[in-house]
């Protein structure tokens, strides 16, 4: 055995010059593929951030290397839109929206995947029909609702949905619970544990890594969303959020594209530093959506 | 558990052996109603959101779509007229439903593609999958308006940097988001640079695709493409449906990218004196069809004549889903057990 191995390794070795220098090669086009293409990926931040350390002339001309830097546009986007009151709306609608999401998406996820009942199934599709379907399927009318309650112009449109459970959140949690082993639910009853303390302790804690993607997902989701912030807050410039602020930003006082570009900056810059702080939270989402076949 | 003291006289059932059974069906159906309450407790969040949020505006939407109603005077009753209008008369439904089609067709398989492209590159990568996951990643995770107006200064036509540096090749670029023939090919772009999501999702796959098979392919003396085509196509094969899948669904919902590009792209020319509703900027080349939904429901204020736009997308929606699903099991590879 030992003999075939050594043979098997002396003939790798042992491949011919020119065998190896086509490997080589091989390998030298691929990572030069690679790499050319990372540079076309990084080129939009890159002129991005260059941009927005230009003065205005400069942006309008076709010189791409900012000369001189004028950090100050950092400054002056702050000035030139309520960018602060902006964030804190932002911050409201992100937060109090994921919390919602939270909560209410655990229980519900826990009865689909923990709790024996009939019609289990059915309610389980019918979630997943609700995850396929467009928003603006059903928009209309909820728009409509919510004019009646005088509750347009404001963040609860956005915020209240969310606190009654959310399709997507239910569906990677219910597939995290599936996995939890049924021994430590038992353990818990032997103990004398109801099951809504069941979930509340035992169940929480196990799928901290779940509910945290979850939590993470829905952040990203709110702070990204432009639809429905469009639909129920684009009217009221007071509780604008980020993404409709932006949106708005360079036809709000003909504000320029150096000024532009730095606050395109400043709203991407938070989901990548909240990425590079939780990278190991986004494998476990993407791992958890249980699509590898 | 506090909630709970009705649990030991269940347990104690056992103890009394002269009236079994009488009492054991009461324990048991006690315990059935107890259960029933539990998942009616924990699935009440849903109950009520799906209700409120789901159920009641999806048959109000129906109603709403055979009614004429501006949100002032009362919903008034007009039978099919609406969806007479929307199929017969309305000028710019087909553009948009032709724009939206052009988004399936064009940029999904696209996306599907390139996703696949960059995951088979990485995957071939000996060194450094980590540093180009994550930088092909990372274009994903920029906010949809933020992306849309850094590709509508990249590709601005006279001194966006593309162009600048087209420019300095020798090679006159083109108007992207200005021009109506490039305003939607310059979305595909925006999108194939956000791909990021696709891309790790099939990493994952052709990375997991077993080595001793696609060994013994080659000892049988199959070549790389060969390899592809016949050891790893079918593998991933579900990962390739989930991606068409949710590429058509997203597809049906396309807003925030044409809608911003639209308004700055459209803003920019509104300067030089046209005309201001930048909705499809620049003449409805990038009118998708929930675009025209928003604009008849929200800037117009039809509720009546956008629910009937809504419920034909409903069912469009549904029959696609249906109609990929359904056809997948003809050539989605299902065999790998697990």
């Amino acid at each position: 055995m030992t003999s075939a191995a050594t043979t098997v390794r002396a003939t790798r070795r042992r491949a011919p010059a020119s065998v190896r220098r086509k490997r080589f090669l091989v390998a030298v086009a691929d990572h030069s593929l690679l790499i050319a293409t990372a540079i076309i990926f990084l080129a939009p931040f890159l002129f991005i951030v260059l941009t927005a350390l230009m003065t205005n002339n400069q942006a309008l001309s076709s010189h791409l290397w900012p000369h001189p830097f004028r950090p100050q546009n950092f400054v002056d986007v702050w000035r030139t839109a309520p960018l602060l009151r902006w964030t804190f709306n932002t911050m409201v609608y992100c937060v109090l929206a994921t919390i919602g999401v939270v909560v209410s998406s655990v229980p519900v996820a826990y009865a689909l995947a923990r709790v024996r009942w009939r019609g289990r199934e059915a309610a389980f599709i019918i979630v997943l029909v609700a995850l396929m379907l467009p928003p603006q399927v059903s928009v209309v009318p909820l728009y409509v609702m919510w004019a009646k309650l005088h509750l347009v112009g404001t963040l609860w449109p956005l915020i209240l949905p969310n606190w009654f459970g959310d399709a997507f959140s239910i569906f990677l949690l219910r597939q995290f619970f599936l996995t939890i082993p049924e021994e430590y639910l038992d353990a818990a009853r032997v103990d004398g544990c109801g099951e809504l303390r069941i979930l509340a302790t035992v169940v929480t804690r196990l799928a901290k890594p779940a509910i945290a993607a979850v939590a993470l997902f829905s952040f990203l989701y709110t702070f990204n969303d432009f639809f429905l912030p469009l639909l129920y807050v684009g009217q009221n410039p007071d509780n604008w959020v980020l993404s409709i602020g932006l949106a708005q930003f360079r036809s709000l006082h003909q504000v320029q594209w150096n000024l532009t570009m730095a606050a395109t900056l400043i709203v991407m810059l938070p989901v990548i530093v909240i990425f590079f702080l939780a990278q190991r939270v986004f494998v476990e989402g993407v791992t958890l959506t249980g699509v590898k076949g | 558990m506090s909630l709970t003291p009705v649990a030991p006289a269940g347990a104690s059932s056992p103890a009394g052996p002269a009236v079994v059974p009488r009492d054991r069906r009461l324990a048991k159906r006690r315990a059935d109603w107890r259960r029933r309450r539990l998942v009616l407790i924990l699935m009440s969040p849903w109950i009520v959101g799906f209700t409120v949020f789901f159920g009641y505006p999806l048959v109000m939407s129906a109603y709403l779509s055979f009614n004429h109603y501006d949100l002032l005077s009362p919903p008034r009753w007009v039978g099919l007229a609406n969806y007479r209008y929307l199929f017969t008369i309305d000028p710019q439904v087909w553009t948009a439903i032709k724009n939206t089609i052009w988004i399936m067709v064009i940029m999904v398989p696209a996306q599907v593609l390139f996703a696949f492209g960059l995951a088979l590159m990485v995957a071939r990568a000996r060194r450094g999958i980590g540093f180009f996951r994550t930088v092909f990643y990372l274009p994903a995770l920029a906010p949809p308006v933020a992306a849309t107006l850094g590709f509508v200064y990249l590709l601005n036509p006279s001194t966006g940097p593309v162009n600048t540096i087209l420019g300095h090749l020798g090679i006159q670029g083109p108007l992207w988001f200005n021009s109506t023939a490039w305003a939607k090919p310059s979305l595909v772009l925006l999108a194939l640079w956000g791909i990021g999501n696709t891309m790790v999702i099939f990493l994952a796959a052709v990375i997991d695709v077993p080595r001793h098979l696609l060994e013994s392919a080659e000892l049988d003396g199959a070549n790389a493409l060969q390899r592809l085509r016949w050891v790893t196509l079918p593998i991933i094969s579900p990962v390739i449906l989930f991606s068409v899948v949710l590429g058509v669904i997203l597809a049906l919902q396309y807003f925030t990218q044409a809608y911003v590009a639209a308004a700055i792209a459209g803003g920019q020319a509104s300067q030089a004196g046209e005309n201001i509703n930048a909705l499809g900027y620049p003449e409805d080349s990038t009118l998708f069809y929930p675009v025209l939904l928003y604009q008849h429901g929200f800037n117009d204020f039809q509720m009546g004549y956008a629910s009937a736009m809504a419920m034909v997308l409903l069912a469009v929606a549904f029959a696609l889903t249906l109609v990929i699903v359904i056809n997948s099991r003809k050539w989605v590879h299902q065999a790998v057990p697990r």
